[in-house]
């Protein structure tokens, strides 16, 4: 591939602004919002839960109209600043959008990478909450909801090239990865990053995205909770997106959480939580889910 | 500066024997800065009247501050007769709405359809100016600055402070003071309760030592469990809000629209019997359409 990345990234994120999103979050949208007496936390617990929903609410909220203080990563905070009204309009606008289809082009199974992306995002908040350090819990839930948004980005909008980039990682048997450098030209986690910059989202978040495939620098508190989530929810069978390379914690991080990946997990206590929550979404319903 | 209601009604235009006192248009503040500029705040129906007063002065120059794109607050935009009349100049702020992806032009759009309106949008004779405005971000008027702060309504609401040779005015539009969607016990309720601190912190800064605060009174203590959510304040609500930014004077305006003269004094006077010996407590009134106030 020639085409520069900055170039891809322009093209991706206009198209990025028409992106359907998920089925449960567009269903449940559209049934929570008909009723009267809508539960204003159902509400943050449905978009929250959709990579997409959550992507597009933040955008706009972090573009320049509003002047905010600080960048608004949360979709409590959308729901404070904007108000009930104004983030059910948008839910609807985004419903209204359509549904990912459930197969695409790409063959990149959108349900696995759901599981991945929502028990990630919960385990990045919840390692942050645990083992302290700098960052925000809420950054680092939103860090591990949007850290392989590349991916849907790319099985959406470029599927060609990125079921090559799924055929060389399952042939040549190398990380995910490194096979779209070659099948695209540039991987997920650096489209990603410069998707959510452009969005103005915050700095230290594009910053984690771009390294969670990299070198994990130890006292980056919200880059090792992504890295850190990102392994337990493929090594617990929590959901995949396409890579199901476990890595090895790199010594420094070990140094940092006291224990390797089997100790953090140990440490955190009982998960099945949250595989359950994210399972319970990441389904259409049960008459789908065959 | 001098301070002038023409439209205190909230909702709807609420004309007839029981609203002859405190007036039936709905809102519409008029404010004159020492150098004699014109800033209206909100077009409802009360810009009308106005409207017949500056065809003495013509050619003018309205800066039309819009809190936000509900009916009460624009449906007399299209009244306002400076618009139709060449050499007159019209600057319509207000904010950029996410749903829409549009600011205050549209306002006037919307309005003007010719199903709708006689007159279109494009046979508007006057210069007319739109400027999106953001919160935090002063625009200047004349001798004057206007600052817009974000507020809590069921769209994008802008409540405006101006200030001019020291003296200031704020008035907040529609506004229902935020509050927890968690209850104690849920996950989410001390996050979201730093933040309802936060934003009530920061609007009281933004208001901080008024001369006079206009804010939306809508409902008594008791009639607002009913109405939560729908975005309007209470006396008491208003009152507790003056008392924290240590406003000199506090306006209650947004009158409920099926309120009586009567019965509007006396929730009113309920509502202030209950701080009674309040230590720094401003002065309260209820607006009323055509007071002036001279600050
Ligand atoms: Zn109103
Ligand atoms: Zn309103």
């Amino acid at each position: 591939m020639t085409e520069a990345p900055a170039k891809i990234t322009d093209k991706l994120s206009a198209a990025v602004e028409k992106m359907p999103a998920f089925p449960k979050s567009v269903q449940r949208v559209l049934e929570i919002t008909r009723d009267i007496n809508l539960q204003p936390k159902e509400l943050v617990s449905v978009i929250e839960k959709d990579p997409v929903m959550t992507m597009k609410l933040l955008r706009i909220i972090n573009s320049a109209y509003y002047n905010f203080p600080k960048q608004v990563t949360t979709v409590n905070q959308a729901l404070v600043y904007l108000g009930l009204n104004t983030v059910k309009n948008m839910a609807l606008s985004f419903a209204a959008a359509g549904v990912l289809p459930q197969q695409n082009a790409a063959g990149f199974d959108m349900q696995r990478y759901l599981m991945h992306s929502l028990t990630t995002a919960s385990l990045a908040r919840m390692v942050c909450q645990k083992f302290g350090g700098d960052a925000d819990p809420g950054d680092c839930y939103l860090a591990g909801l949007l850290h392989d948004f590349g991916k849907v980005v790319f099985a959406q909008f470029m599927p060609g090239e990125f079921r090559e980039a799924l055929a060389i990682c399952q042939e040549q048997a190398i990380p995910l990865h490194l096979a779209e450098r070659q099948a695209i030209g540039v991987d997920h986690s650096v489209v990603g990053a410069m998707l959510v910059e452009k969005w103005q989202f915050p700095k230290l978040l594009a910053d984690a995205i771009n390294r969670h495939h990299g070198d994990i620098s130890p006292e980056n508190t919200m880059l090792c909770s992504l890295f850190v989530a990102d392994q337990i929810s493929k090594k617990l069978s929590m959901g995949h997106s396409g890579n199901l390379v476990v890595d090895e914690l790199p010594p420094a991080l070990v140094d940092r959480f006291g224990g390797n990946i089997d100790g953090i997990i140990a440490r955190l206590g009982d998960l099945s939580r949250v595989a359950e929550e994210a399972q319970s979404f990441a389904k259409i319903g049960t008459e789908a889910t065959a | 500066m001098k301070v002038k209601f023409w439209g205190v009604r909230g909702s709807i235009p609420s004309p007839g024997p029981k609203t002859m006192r405190y007036g039936g248009n709905t809102t519409c503040i008029e404010v004159r800065t020492d150098g004699n500029d014109l800033i209206v705040l909100d077009g409802g129906t009360g810009i009308f009247p106005l409207a017949q007063t500056l065809l003495k002065e013509l050619p003018v120059t309205a800066h039309i501050f819009n809190t936000h794109s509900h009916w009460d607050h624009i449906h007399g935009l299209p009244f306002f007769i400076p618009i139709f009349i060449p050499g007159n100049n019209i600057h319509l702020y207000g904010a950029f709405d996410p749903i829409s992806g549009a600011g205050p032009e549209r306002i006037m759009s919307i309005q003007m359809q010719y199903s709708y309106f006689p007159v279109r949008e494009a046979e508007m004779q006057s210069r007319i100016h739109y400027q999106t405005v953001m919160p935090g971000e002063m625009v200047s008027v004349g001798t004057a600055t206007v600052t817009p702060t974000l507020l809590n309504h069921p769209v994008i609401n802008l409540g405006y402070r101006i200030e001019c040779n020291g003296k200031s005015v704020f008035f907040t539009g529609d506004h229902e003071p935020h509050y927890n969607i968690y209850v104690p016990g849920d996950d989410g309720y001390a996050e979201y309760q730093a933040l309802v601190e936060e934003q009530w912190q920061s609007i009281v800064e933004s208001i901080r030592g008024v001369d006079i605060l206009i804010a939306d009174s809508a409902y008594t203590r008791q009639e607002y469990p009913a109405k939560k959510g729908w975005g309007h304040g209470t006396f008491d609500s208003s009152i507790q809000l003056a008392l924290a930014a240590g406003a000199k004077t506090l306006y209650c305006t947004h009158h409920e629209p099926t309120r009586s003269d009567d019965d509007l004094e006396r929730v009113f006077a309920e509502a202030l019997a209950r701080y009674d010996g309040t230590a720094g407590l401003p002065a309260i009134r209820l607006a009323r359409e055509g007071d002036e106030i001279e600050i």
